[in-house]
């Protein structure tokens, strides 16, 4: 390696930082050299984003220091963090819509005239001065930030990067929504950015571009860091080894049931945009893991199964029998449920209390055949499926959001569970809840595919996936990479390969 | 899992008794004044308290209340109706020009409140099914209703309505009790039930609180939406037949104005002018303070400019009020 004996620019040591019930950061530490890449690796949940968060002044750490060219420097907002020139270009860039291209690019620190007011020439120039020093001469600096694809959205981003001088740039999965074409250039600008010695911090899930962009790499693991190194020195396999860790053997309460006849079939399942080719089935007393990246598309094909987003092709069989899904409702009656990982947003009605939370979908059982509501019986039902779930709550008619998140999602799985169900479908049904009620969920599940439920898991954490699936469909990129029987010889590394688009003996 | 284990945790239905929640609401606080209103009006004028008077009293707020009773509804959705001044409009027109084709007192009021019913599902069918804010729509078919209403009459006015078709908005139905105030009060009775005791009472208010909840529980928001406008247009239109009967005529200036009065009801009633919550005996209690205060106002000869004042600002009061008192509470807090 060539690598020049550089001091880092940033230094973080220690740092800690803890939500409510979760630990997403303990003491980790990460460098960033001038003009080198560091690839931050990790799961989903390892804490990367916190990380960048802490990094960019969003969220102030519990604990240790961050420093900057050897001096300790806090980070109060995220305009102190750009004025010590970090800059972070995300996923979805948020930059404004509605402003033009060279507004963006100089937001906050625009070229002032002798008045004091806003120097448009300059500003204008100067824009187009810098989208040409990074081959971006395409965009005009009065374009309406709007009408650019999601690769010229990172340009400007970049742009603005270099307007202050930014020493340390985030890039946050920064080419998740670009074509190949759009990847090879914005490679071409990271490299142009190494020559001029900036320090980049490059996130992504995809090992191809690690091993083509960065220099060095840090992995993460629940919150921790667990290896750094050059990316010259390492193999693909150790670091989906320092990823995966040996977590995977936690206990999970996951019984042996007998899987019984084919409930589900999914055929020739094909979105616009979302996802296609998908085929599947599900038996009584399963339950089927879904593993893949975040964006593989396994939320929106569930999405589409319960009814909400409508498949361009395909069929639905339930029991043998052409199921037409028009809607949610339809969905509900056929015996096919979906709890959604947006907890707050679509499963609970916050405001209103867990009983009528609880038999909204089963409004039709407990009232009278002429639509009235009958309370006892809606109370009734409540307590039935709350004490089942273990629910704790002062009263039935607490409002939801006051309840834990854990809480919360008892109220969403009871809800369901109260219509009889026959498919359920969980969308990382354990995100964000403690790991008391992480327990609860899990056992449950065992519980209901025992009595002949078919459950399926969507979860992207590997412990859970492992620990409850008994078959384990990977998607990557909107269609299923492969699917697996999940006995005691599966490796989590494969279930990463998979998921990554690694082949086999690539490394 | 039938087997409930002993530690198994019981789980009360409610620590507040009912009756508790129900004196610390907001519907009773609206009773204290309502009654507090009707004790000054009886100090402000010896007439107040004869029967008669009391029954002209009515008259000023039941058809804008018979309005707000499935505004009401149509607020806690999330949504709201500015068109249902110029809906009455439009239906009073309507009327006035069946009229002029000889067309007979029953014939009026099918097609009084047939109109009422079309505009709803026009206003209906823009929301929901092109998506686009409540809002917009409404203050846009606002203009358009009252718009043919101005086309179809210009200057002129129309008259001549049937001795019976004045039984609706001037008849009585017993003594001093007008057939306006019990047809409100069985509206009153039939929206309570609808709200608080069905389904589709849940879902408006499960739609008003989180749609896209609602919609992932299986809730046909969309279906319950259009259903809510229809009811608006419907009761606009037995508005419109009431008032027209009482004036005997019909100009293209008919109700104007009222969409703001029925509003100010709906939520000086309780009902979140963000959805949600609210309750149809609040709207009642509210339609009753509406009318004691603008009666109170004319026993003290208060001009009608000063009226539409004070209904401004009563509107503007009472949306500030809980946001106000939120404020204080996490200051305190």
């Amino acid at each position: 390696m060539t690598l020049p004996m550089s001091k880092p620019i940033i230094t973080l040591s220690g740092i800690t930082k803890t939500f409510p019930g979760v630990r997403a950061l303990h003491k980790v530490a990460l460098e960033l050299y001038p003009g080198e890449v560091t690839a931050l690796i990790g799961e989903n949940g390892a804490g990367k984003s916190t990380l960048v968060k802490t990094m960019t002044g969003i969220y102030q750490p519990d604990e240790g220091e961050i420093a900057v060219n050897g001096e300790a420097v806090s980070l109060p907002s995220p305009h102190a963090a750009f004025q010590r020139g970090i800059t972070a270009i995300h996923q979805e860039t948020v930059l404004f819509d509605e402003m033009s291209v060279a507004e963006n690019i100089f937001l906050g620190h625009a070229p002032k005239t002798r008045f004091k007011t806003v120097d448009w020439r300059a500003m204008r120039d100067k824009a187009r001065e810098l989208l040409g020093e990074i081959g971006a001469g395409h965009i005009a600096p009065d374009e309406r930030l709007k009408d650019l694809s999601i690769a010229n959205k990172h340009l400007v981003a970049v742009a603005r990067a270099l307007s202050v001088d930014a020493d340390i740039v985030i890039m946050d999965e920064p080419t998740a929504a670009l074509s190949f074409k759009e990847i090879q250039d914005l490679f071409d600008l990271i490299d142009l950015l190494k020559k001029n010695g900036k320090a980049i911090l490059f996130i992504s899930h995809k090992f191809d571009e690690i091993y083509r962009i960065a220099d060095r790499y840090t992995v993460f693991r629940d919150g921790e860091m667990v290896g750094k190194g050059l990316i010259s020195d390492t193999s693909q396999d150790e670091i989906v080894r320092l990823m995966v860790g040996r977590s995977v053997d936690q206990v999970f309460p996951k019984t042996q049931v007998a899987i019984g006849e084919e409930i589900l079939k999914v055929s020739g399942y094909c979105h616009p945009t979302e996802f296609a080719d998908i085929d599947f089935s599900l038996h009584k007393g399963e339950i089927l893991g879904f593993y893949g990246l975040v964006g593989a598309g396994r939320s929106e094909v569930m999405q589409a199964l319960f009814g909400i987003t409508r498949p361009s092709k395909g069929a639905v069989r339930i029991s043998g029998e052409v199921a037409i899904i028009r809607g949610p409702a339809d969905a509900i009656e056929k015996g096919i449920v979906y709890v959604p990982e947006e907890r707050g947003k679509q499963g609970v009605v916050t405001d209103l209390p867990i009983v009528q939370n609880i038999s909204l979908p089963s409004l039709d059982r407990t009232s009278n055949r002429r639509g009235f509501l009958r309370l006892v019986e809606e109370f009734a039902l409540a307590r039935e499926y709350a004490t089942r779930l273990d629910l704790r709550a002062a009263s039935l008619s607490q409002h939801a959001g006051t309840l834990s998140g854990g809480n919360q999602q008892k109220v969403v799985i009871a809800k369901w569970l109260a219509t009889q169900p026959r498919v359920i479908i969980l969308d990382e049904p354990t995100k964000g809840i403690d790991i008391g009620s992480k327990a609860a969920v899990h056992a449950f599940m065992s519980e209901l595919a025992a009595q002949g439920l078919a459950v399926i898991m969507i979860s992207s954490e590997l412990p859970e996936i492992m620990g409850m699936s008994d078959r384990i469909v990977v998607m990557r990129e909107g269609r299923i990479a492969t699917v697996l029987d999940n006995n005691d010889d599966l490796k989590a590394e494969v279930l990463v390969r998979a998921a990554a688009g690694i082949t086999e003996k690539a490394a | 899992m039938t087997d409930v284990t002993p530690e198994a945790r019981h789980i009360p239905d409610r620590l507040d008794s009912p009756l508790r929640a129900a004196i610390l609401s907001w519907p009773a606080l609206l009773l204290v004044v309502a009654v507090g209103l009707f004790v000054a009006n009886s100090f402000l004028s010896p007439y107040f308290l004869s029967p008669w008077s009391l029954s002209d009293a009515t008259f000023n707020f039941t058809e804008k209340a018979i309005i707000a009773l499935a505004m009401a509804l149509l607020i806690i959705s999330g949504e709201i109706d500015l068109s249902v001044a110029a809906i009455i409009a439009l239906a009073s027109t309507m009327m006035g020009l069946a009229l002029q084709f000889g067309v007979g007192t029953p014939g009026l009021v099918v097609i009084g409140i047939l109109t009422g019913l079309f505009c709803g599902m026009f206003n209906g069918f823009l929301v929901t099914r092109l998506g686009l804010p409540s809002i917009v729509v409404t203050i846009g078919t606002m203009s358009f209703f009252r718009g043919i209403s101005f086309i179809v009459l210009g200057d002129q006015a129309f008259k001549g309505y049937p001795p019976a078709f004045g039984f609706f908005g001037q008849g009585y139905v017993w003594w001093v009790v007008s057939f306006e105030f019990v047809l409100f009060l069985v509206c009153a009775v039939l929206f309570y039930v609808l709200l608080h005791r069905t389904n589709f009472g849940r879902h408006v208010f499960v739609i008003g609180n989180n749609p896209m909840a609602a919609r992932f529980s299986g809730v046909r928001v969309e279906r319950v939406k259009f259903i809510l406008f229809c009811l608006t247009g419907l009761m606009s239109g037995i508005a419109a037949v009431l008032l027209t009967s009482r004036l005997a005529s019909t100009r293209p200036s008919i109700a104007l104005g009222w969409e703001l009065e029925v509003v100010t009801m709906v939520v000086l009633g309780g009902v979140s002018i963000l959805g949600g919550s609210g309750s149809i005996p609040g709207v009642v209690i509210a339609a009753f303070i509406m009318g004691l205060v603008t009666f109170g106002l004319g026993l003290l000869n208060v001009p009608g400019i000063v009226m539409s004042i004070f209904i401004g600002a009563l509107l503007i009061f009472v949306i500030a009020l809980p946001i106000v008192f939120r404020m204080i509470r996490e200051r305190r807090a």
